[in-house]
């Protein structure tokens, strides 16, 4: 699996979930307008930029901490962003991205280099990242088998319905 | 191979003799838990084509975050939340009775062996009980609805060793906030990280359960408190219900030990805005403070409250400051009625709102607006988390902070007031 795109880059670390979309918001039921608030407790420019400068996001450690507000991924997603690349990520947010088939790559190296607006390619399955303007290559964390598998499926949702359907075995 | 107590408790929910770090299993769930917060928990199961949920014996809503129901979204929330339990038959814990996390003790249903899965992030608090328990998003707790199973990574075990003997004013939320400021918001990234030593064995289960539930901010999947005495005896006050205590090895290799003699730990504070910047609050107190909150699971037990009424006692708030109370459950506000706290309180100029997760969640019950700074006994202090005002400040501390803070309205180290008896 490979993906390409602009990068919009936000490199701080522990980028709570509350302000990826903050509390009050979470009872607004359609996703598209909750989406509106993405990311307005860290950066209120950012959701503008997912539409005119690129589509994934590069961010610092501990991305994700906090509340398990799974619309923490879900505005993310409905902002068009393609792929995350972060240095490291809490676990219930990292949980949900692959339930819910957000691919995520963790990588020390890129977000401290990579400017806004600079294309790269994601070779998931290796773990690396290509900066398409200098071929400058850096070494991110493969994601396991399992979450490969997870990510092919479209997450969880077709997963499950699957098994539902009896067209995998029970779990 | 040897194994922790939290791996065995994994094998046997997986069917399996033995489990290793790293491996993922597929485990069942005893009790599963949704909270108001998330509604999309039921689209998502109809998304994946669930019809009867398979256990609804298991299966407990908890309407604690936004409870009572602020405005009409909240409200529509709760009436589906209701008409899916009377409709699957599940439980329905409705809004008079608290946060769920703190009704799961008084209930019997935190108990050693157990695998709980709750859509809230708090949830490692239940390890303190020597269950596992797990934060899991609403899409996760779906499919357990489906099958009464989830995947999981089994986790390499950090253990935390508290030494020592706490002092006079110095609370378990001091210790944990102490603990972040040495370790950080990441080391336990995936990780069960479990409290040892004597410092823990000392606690009651409520103090032990703030180690439990701040572990959440350490990064932790789970947490584990070795079931004891004081575990058990409270485990069967209040069920029959059987349980099995599993024992880690005497061989077991932790991934990393860490090791603190908090004999001369002094009050702490987590400042502005992370969860790990602990100081000792002698050496930030005078800031001013405009509300106080004394609530949350983390900080709204009985414990909590009798702390904080003790000092409260015979005292009043100054005209600058709100003191805002928010007991966990209806059991720990007819116990403070029955005790005479919630008199105190009032008298001292409390604001005491129902029970619930009230201004930790940043929902309802104590919002602080713009340029206002709070003193929280509850557990995170990120931008805009009470409420959503960035420039708001959130203060984390003990209920004894809080509630000496509350009387001089600026920043106060117990037992600096010279206002103690």
């Amino acid at each position: 699996m490979k993906i390409s795109g602009k990068v919009v880059v936000y490199n701080h670390d522990n980028i709570s979930t509350d302000q990826i979309i903050p509390g009050p918001y979470a009872y607004i039921k359609d996703m598209k307008e909750m989406a509106e608030h993405c990311l307005e407790g860290a950066d209120r420019t950012l959701r503008e930029r997912f539409r005119t400068v690129g589509n994934i996001l590069v961010a610092g450690s501990n991305f994700g901490c906090g509340s398990s507000r799974e619309y923490a991924v879900i505005v993310l997603k409905e902002s068009g962003v393609q792929a995350v690349v972060i240095k490291s990520a809490a676990r219930i947010w990292y949980r949900n991205s692959v339930n819910l088939g957000l691919p995520v790559i963790f990588c020390k190296t890129l977000p401290d280099t990579i400017r806004e607006g600079e294309e790269i390619e994601i070779d998931l399955a290796s773990g690396t990242i290509r900066e398409t303007a200098t071929g400058m290559i850096h070494k991110g964390e493969a994601p396991s088998e399992f979450v490969m598998n997870m990510y092919k499926e479209g997450g969880i949702k077709p997963l499950m319905r699957k098994r539902v359907l009896g067209e995998l075995p029970d779990r | 191979m040897a194994m922790h107590a939290v791996h065995k408790i994994m094998a046997a929910a997986a069917g399996k003799e033995q489990v290793r770090p790293g491996e993922i299993i597929t485990a069942k769930i005893d009790l599963v838990g949704i909270n108001d917060v998330y509604q999309i928990v039921m689209q998502s199961f109809q998304e994946m084509l669930g019809e009867k949920v398979w256990d609804p014996g298991k299966v407990y809503i908890f309407l604690d975050h936004n409870a009572p129901a602020s405005d009409l979204k909240v409200a529509q929330a709760h009436k589906i939340f209701r008409e899916f339990a009377q409709e699957q038959g599940c439980h329905l814990v409705d809004i008079n009775e608290g946060i769920g996390h703190n009704l799961l003790p008084e209930w019997g249903l935190a108990r050693p062996g157990s695998m709980i899965a709750i859509t809230d992030s708090h949830t490692p608090i239940h390890g303190a009980y020597g269950a596992f328990a797990a934060g899991l998003g609403a899409t996760d707790i779906a499919a357990v609805l489906i099958d009464g199973s989830t995947w999981l990574k089994v986790p390499e075990v950090v253990n935390i060793r508290l030494n020592g003997k706490l002092q006079k004013n110095v609370m378990a939320k001091d210790a944990a906030l102490y603990v972040l400021g040495q370790l950080g918001t990441e080391f336990g990234t995936y990780k069960v990280i479990e409290f040892s030593g004597p410092v823990v064995e000392d606690m009651s289960m409520e103090e032990r359960t703030v180690l439990t539930v701040m572990a959440t901010e350490m990064g932790a999947k789970t947490t584990y408190i070795k079931p004891d005495k004081t575990t058990i005896d409270d485990v069967k006050n209040h069920t029959n219900a059987p349980f099995v205590v599993h024992e880690t090895d005497p061989d077991f290799v932790y991934e990393t030990e860490y090791e603190f003699d908090l004999t001369n730990l002094k009050p702490q504070v987590a400042i502005p805005h992370s969860v790990d910047n602990a100081r000792n609050v002698e050496d930030v107190a005078g800031i001013p403070i405009n509300q106080v909150f004394i609530g949350s699971c983390t900080g709204g037990k009985l414990t909590d409250i009798a702390a904080a009424a003790e000092f409260l006692d015979g005292k009043k708030i100054p005209p600058s400051m709100r003191l805002v109370v928010t007991m966990a459950t209806k059991q720990i506000v007819k116990e403070s009625i029955e005790k005479g706290y919630y008199q105190i309180l009032l008298d001292a100029g409390a604001t005491i709102t129902s029970p619930g997760c009230g201004a930790c969640s940043g929902l309802l019950g104590g919002i602080i607006a713009g340029q206002e700074r709070c003193v929280s006994t509850a557990n995170r202090n990120f931008p805009g988390r009470m409420g959503g005002s960035l420039e708001a400040e959130v203060y984390l501390a003990s209920p004894l902070t809080a509630a000496q803070t509350a009387v001089s309205g600026k920043l106060t180290c117990p037992g600096q007031t010279g206002l103690e008896e």
